[in-house]
Formats: C-alpha cells, structure tokens, sequence
C-alpha cells in the first residue's frame, strides 16, 4: 500500500518536472553550451590524430564522454531526448487546460475587469444609447468573430474577441519540434549517407558508408559517361558536372547531368555531385631530346611500361603518376615519376617530370632531357549517395514550426469591450481591451477602433 | 558611380544620423532627432540603390547574383536590413532615443564592410556551391533575424543602463522609454527575429539537403546558428518563468547576440566547410 502510494507520488513528480518550463530553460541552455564542444574540437578524425594533439592522457577521458563524435553520444542524445519528453508532457498538461478557453461557446466577459485596465479609451457622443447601438452593433460585427451584448444598469455592452483559436500555436511549433526528432529517427535507422568515386567510363553498384566505413550494395549501377570541370577567367571553379547513367540489370534507363545543388534522385536514392579528382592518364606521351645532336623523339606510353628510349639513348620505366609533387616546399603539380637505366651500365636514375614544367629535366644536366608532351586527361568524379526516407517528414516539421511560429508571435487573442453608459444628455463610451500577447500593440488597436466608432 | 562608392556615402550617411541620434538624446533637442530620422531614410534608399546598383553591375560582368554572396555584400544587407527595421520601430513607437542605440549597429556594419582591409568589396562570381536559388532565400531571412536582433540588442542595453538609475543628475536616463516598454519592446524583436533565424536554418538545411543531400551536418556554423536558435528559445521561454523579467531577460538577449555575431564572424577561426563567412 505504501510503497503504492511512493510510486504514484515519485511518478507524479516525474510529471511535474518534466511539466515545468524551467526544466525547459535548464536543458535548452545545455544544449547551447554543450553544441560548442563539437565546433571547437574537431569531430570524427582518426585517434592518432587526437592522440598527438591531446596526448594520451586526455585523449582517455575526452573518449570516455564521447567528445570526438559528441553530437552522436549518449549524453547528447539524452538531452534531446529530455527536451523531447519535456515538450511532450507540458504541451499536454497545459492543453487540456487550454482546451476550455478555445472551445467554449460563450466565453465569460467581466466589465468590471476591463474597466480597470490601463489600455482604453474614453469619449462622449450626443447621440442617444439606441441610436449607438444600431450603428456599432455591424461595426463591430465586421470587426470581429465573436461579439455579445449585455444590457448594463444604465446603458448596454458589447463584447469582441477574435483570435482565440491562435492559442494553439505555440502547440503547433512544439508539434513540430516532435515531427523534427520523428524524421530524425527514421532518416538514422532507415537512411543511410557514403560516397563513390567513379572514374569516367566506369560503372559502381556499391558505396563506402561515411559512418562505418562499410560497403553498401546498390540494387542499381551507377555509370559516369564523362566528368567535366570549368573554371572562370580568375581560377576560381565555375561548374562540375558529370554525366551520369543508371543501369538495371547492365541496362542504361536513365541519363542525367548533375552539378552542384542539382542531384539525381532514383528510387528513393539521392546522388550528389561532391568533389572530384584527376586519374592516373593511361596514355602519355613523352619527349626524349638529345642535347648534343638536338634530334627529339616522342614516344606513346603508358603507365608501368619499360621501352628503349629511340635513338639508343637507353631505357625508360614510367613508375607511376601523382596528382602533386613537392619540390622544395613548392607543390609541381601533377607529375610522372620514371626511373632511366643508361646503357653503359650506369646505375639507374629516378626521373621527375612535372607536367607543368617540360624544362624541369634540365636541371640533371644530363644529355638526355626527357619532358611530358601530352597525356589524356581522365578525371574521376567524387558523388555524395544518400538515402533519407525521413526527409519528408522533416520538411514537413520545418512548415508546421514555420507556421506555428507566425501564429504564435503575430496573431493574437484579442478581447475587447465597448461599455456605452448615458451620462447626462450624452452618451459616454469606454473601449478598453487585452490580448495574451504583444500588449504593445494594444494602444494602437483601441485607437483604431474608438476610430471607427467615433462620427 | 558605382555601387562601391555610392555605399562608401551611405556608410558616412548613417555615421551623420547615429551622430545626430545621440546629439538629440544627450542634450535634449527635438530638432537633431527629426533631421536623424530623415537622413536614415536617406541613408535606407541610397543602401537600396546601393544594393541593387551592385546586382544590375554583376549582370553587366556576365556573372549575375543577387548580392548576397560574399561577406561585404551580407555587411551591407545587414545594415540595411537594421536600418529600415529601427526605422518601422521609430515610426510604430515615436521613439527617438532608441535611434542612438540602433542606428550606431547600422552604421558599424557598413562601415567594416567598407572600410576593414580584410574584407574585399569586388564582385566575385559564384562558386559551384552557391548557385542556387536558395541563396537568397537563406542569407536574406538569416540576415533579417539577425537585424531583429540586433535591435534587441540595443534596446537591451538601453534597458540595463536606464534600470541602474542610481546618481543619474543629466537626466539622460530620464530621457530614455520606459522599462516596461523598453522589455516588451526586446521582446517583440526577439520574436521578429527568432521567426527569422527559424526561417534561415530551414532554409539553409533545405538547400544543404538539395546540394549534398544531409539537411544536418553539424558544420561548425550550422552548429553556431542552432546555438543561437538555443539562446533565443531560452529567452522566451524564460519569460514565462517567475522571476525572470527586466534584467535577466536583457542579458539573455545581450548574450543571443553575441553568439549571432560568433556564427556570422568567429566560425571562421574555427575548422568547418561552410562555404563563405
Ligand atoms: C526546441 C524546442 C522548443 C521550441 C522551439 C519552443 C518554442 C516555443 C515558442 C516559440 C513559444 C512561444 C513563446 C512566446 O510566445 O514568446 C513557446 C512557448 C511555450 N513553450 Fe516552448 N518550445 C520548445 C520547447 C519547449 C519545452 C520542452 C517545453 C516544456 C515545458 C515548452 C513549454 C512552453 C510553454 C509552457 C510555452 C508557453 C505557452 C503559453 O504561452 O501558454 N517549450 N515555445
């Protein structure tokens, strides 16, 4: 019986804690203060990298709270989730209270009440009470949606009021603040985010998952016909565009360009135009010059290829391409790295040979001076590939907040009285009203209705 | 003349009404005050044409953009945007003295963008990331929030500096609105400008999702602005809490504006991807 009676009273304390706004306050500044962790350190890198910037010892405990993917730990996860539960409940409790101020039939007035507040306004008409009150009855009508007269002791009342309903707009934004976290929830189980790199001619049907590191199958392949980069007078890149083709089962059944902010979206699948990068040319063609007869020979190869150099000046591996060489702490570019094996048995040479700079080869001082002449271009393009059934959801959280917001801080309940009460030969009028918000506005309100009233 | 030089008169245009601003305030003169109001409307229309000489001029360089694409052209969008919103509360309210608190914020942003060396004021085309129409949409609703609250800002101050009243003989703090409006007033800011953060970071999140396809990724700034958002759902809830008026309030505001101002400038010191600060 007792330990009942504990239970209800701890539960009924629970609901009182998570009903009340301070808790709100306590866990909304929470998560500002703690969301600036993961600005200020760097998230997701590999541990060596935190080891040598934090050493061992604070690497241990900054791990221990989850500090390196902070926005995806336990802790921060809780938060959101109190916030949820916070909302939850206090959107309840004070709707059910609210439920009888939004749908009563006949709200009560009190005129004693508006006589006392602070905006009103007050003037006199020569006109008799009846005579006002057929003119302001449609008046106010037109005015508002809901009005009532009362007779007083000696004169008459009309009471208006409009905008009740928009009481239940702070419930639509925490609403939504709910459908956020819903379509949160089903984008991270059901949803899933990697990348591809694609060379041009190439055909994918896996991704590498950003969060595992993990393959993951596409039921689909993915062909990139060509990749294209261009670039403004200044440098600065203007345009990536791959084309890109979608294959069933090996046959193409879809053909589209993609560019930054215009993906390709298949069955549910969402493919991003991201980065880029250049391949390895399977062609090149080279140019062997001798210094002392000044004959030159171009010869076509390709990668990992041994030849003699034409002209019997020896022989010539292509080792291998990279997309930078660093040459004094000066980045070459893209460059072909080769080793040249003289024919007087002279040890083997490792060559450099910067695209960029066809007169790099001088430097050896050698008879022989070997340059890139060409080489085909081959570009592989970088996609994002994202899955995120959730989506919609949350786009459709994003307009109930927008809305309930718009209700919540510009349309107001507004309750208003108009007393006529004869005074002499004249009548005497009180307009005086209130709203649940945005009392600034209150003035200006009364004004333009005493405005309207008046001859 | 260009847009470069009509903005560089507007940036002495409204250092000329925030002085006059502050004039009429300390030494009690109707007649500064009515002048200020005037040149910040001089100031507002030459900030439009400002504007709007620096997009029709990115047509004429063959790379047309709404100018909102780099931190000037924000600079400049931000003072315009704190200028006509003080100038609708001036009009609302008759009240000058808040004219001291928020033309200065005006005249601050225009002039770093005109004038700070880091900051170059030429026309740049677009790099991939930023064509798309939800540019203008997301900067121009961030922007708006952020004038909002800008504003609050200074009525804020003003509010700290007039409830500490003690040995006040100048009378300068008689002369400034009263705390209860001065509060609502912060109030009605907030609100203008959380509608538009909450706009902005929708905005921003959609277009992420339409560029790269995560409408969250917790990039440093997106992290700032939600931060910001925090703070500011922080205050009006607050507001609902007993013993959470005036003063408090004030400074909650004070704070959400420093962290406005860290998403838009201090991100940039921090390591992240959003595309330009
Ligand atoms: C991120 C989450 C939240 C957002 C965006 C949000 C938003 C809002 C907004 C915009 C208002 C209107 C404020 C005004 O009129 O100035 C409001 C009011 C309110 N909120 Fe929240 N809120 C959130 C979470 C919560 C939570 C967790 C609670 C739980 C107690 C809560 C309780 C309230 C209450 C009681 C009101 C006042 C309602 C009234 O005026 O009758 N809110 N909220």
């Amino acid at each position: 019986m007792n330990k009942e009676k504990g239970s209800a009273d701890f539960f009924g304390r629970l609901w009182k804690l998570f009903a009340s706004v301070r808790l709100t306050v306590v866990i909304l500044l929470s998560l500002a203060v703690t969301s600036g962790i993961g600005t200020i350190i760097p998230q997701n890198k590999r541990p060596d990298e935190y080891l040598n910037a934090y050493g061992e010892f604070f690497y241990k405990i900054l791990s221990v709270f989850d500090i390196f993917d902070m926005y995806h730990s336990w802790w921060f996860q809780f938060l959101l989730l109190m916030l949820v539960i916070n909302v939850v409940v206090c959107s309840t409790k004070r709707f059910s209270a609210l439920r009888k101020i939004i749908f009563v039939k006949d709200p009560s007035f009190d005129v004693s009440k508006f006589r006392n507040f602070s905006n009103k306004e007050e003037f006199s008409d020569s006109r008799s009470l009846e005579d006002l009150k057929r003119i302001y009855v449609p008046i106010i009508s037109r005015r508002f949606g809901y009005k009532r007269i009362e007779e007083t002791d000696n004169g008459f009342c009309i009471f208006a009021e409009k905008g009740r309903w928009t009481r239940i707009g702070v419930y639509i934004v925490h609403f939504s603040v709910i459908l956020l976290l819903i379509g949160a929830l089903i984008g991270s189980f059901l949803g899933f985010a990697g990348s591809a790199n694609i060379p041009e001619g190439k055909t994918i049907n896996k991704i590498r998952l950003y969060n595992t590191g993990k393959a993951q199958a596409l039921d689909f392949g993915i062909r990139c016909d060509s990749f294209n980069v261009k670039f403004y007078d200044s440098g600065a890149p203007s345009e990536y565009r791959s084309t890109l083709t979608i294959l069933e089962q090996g046959k193409p059944v879809l053909t589209k360009d993609i560019i930054v902010n215009d993906p390709l979206r298949y069955k549910g699948i969402n493919i991003f135009q991201s980065n880029y990068g250049k391949l390895s040319p399977e062609n090149i063609t080279l140019n062997f010059k001798n210094r002392i007869t000044g004959i030159s020979y171009n010869k076509k190869v390709s990668l990992g290829q041994q030849f003699d150099i034409p002209g019997n000046m020896g022989q010539f591996i292509v080792k291998g391409y990279r997309n930078s060489y660093d040459f004094g702490g000066y980045n070459l570019g893209e460059t072909i790295i080769g080793i040249l094996i003289p024919n007087n048995n002279g040890s083997p040479v490792n060559i450099i040979l910067p695209m960029r700079f066809p007169f790099y080869d001088n430097m050896r001082k050698d008879d022989l001076i070997i340059s890139v002449k060409g080489y085909d271009q081959r570009y592989y393009t970088g996609l994002q590939i994202t899955r995120d059934p959730g989506v919609w959801v949350v786009y459709s959280g994003f307009a109930v907040m927008i809305i309930g917001c718009f209700i919540t801080f510009f349309m107001f309940h507004q309750r208003f009285c108009i007393e006529v009460s004869k005074s002499g030969k004249n009548s005497r009028i009180m307009v005086a009203g209130t709203a649940n918000k945005n009392k600034l506005a209150m003035q200006s309100r009364i004004k333009s209705i005493v405005k309207s009233l008046r001859k | 003349m260009n847009s470069s030089n009509l903005l560089s008169i507007v940036t002495f245009t409204y250092g000329l009404a925030a002085f006059l601003y502050i004039v009429s305030w300390v030494f009690k003169k109707q007649l500064p005050g009515k002048i200020a109001t005037w040149i910040t409307i001089i100031a507002v229309v030459g900030n439009t044409g400002g504007i709007a000489l620096r997009w029709i001029e990115s047509y004429r360089l063959g790379i047309g953009h709404a100018p909102l694409s780099n931190m000037y052209e924000s600079l400049v969008f931000f003072a315009w945007t704190i200028g006509v919103i003080y100038l609708v509360v001036e009009q609302t309210y008759k009240n000058r003295t808040i004219g001291a608190f928020a033309t200065p914020l005006a005249f601050i942003s225009i002039a770093y963008a005109s004038l700070s060396p880091n900051i170059s004021d030429r026309i740049q085309p677009l790099i991939p990331a930023l064509k798309s129409n939800w540019l203008i949409a997301h900067v121009a609703t961030c922007f708006i929030g952020y004038a909002a609250f800008a504003i609050a800002f200074g009525v804020s101050l003003i509010y700290l500096l007039k409830q500490r009243k003690t040995g006040d003989k100048t009378g300068l703090l008689d002369r400034l609105p009263e705390l209860g409006f001065l509060d609502e007033l912060t109030h009605q800011m907030v609100t203008i400008g959380f509608l538009f953060l909450t706009v902005g970071i929708i905005t921003g999140a959609v277009w992420a999702n339409s560029a790269w396809g995560t409408y969250w990724s917790w990039d440093p700034k997106e992290t700032w602005s939600l931060i910001t958002w925090f703070i500011y759902a922080t205050l009006l809830h607050a507001r609902m809490m007993r013993g959470w008026e005036g003063k408090k309030i004030a400074y909650l505001s004070i704070i959400g504006f420093l962290a406005v101002m860290f998403t838009y400038f201090g991100v940039n010191l921090l390591p992240g991807l959003h595309s330009y600060g």
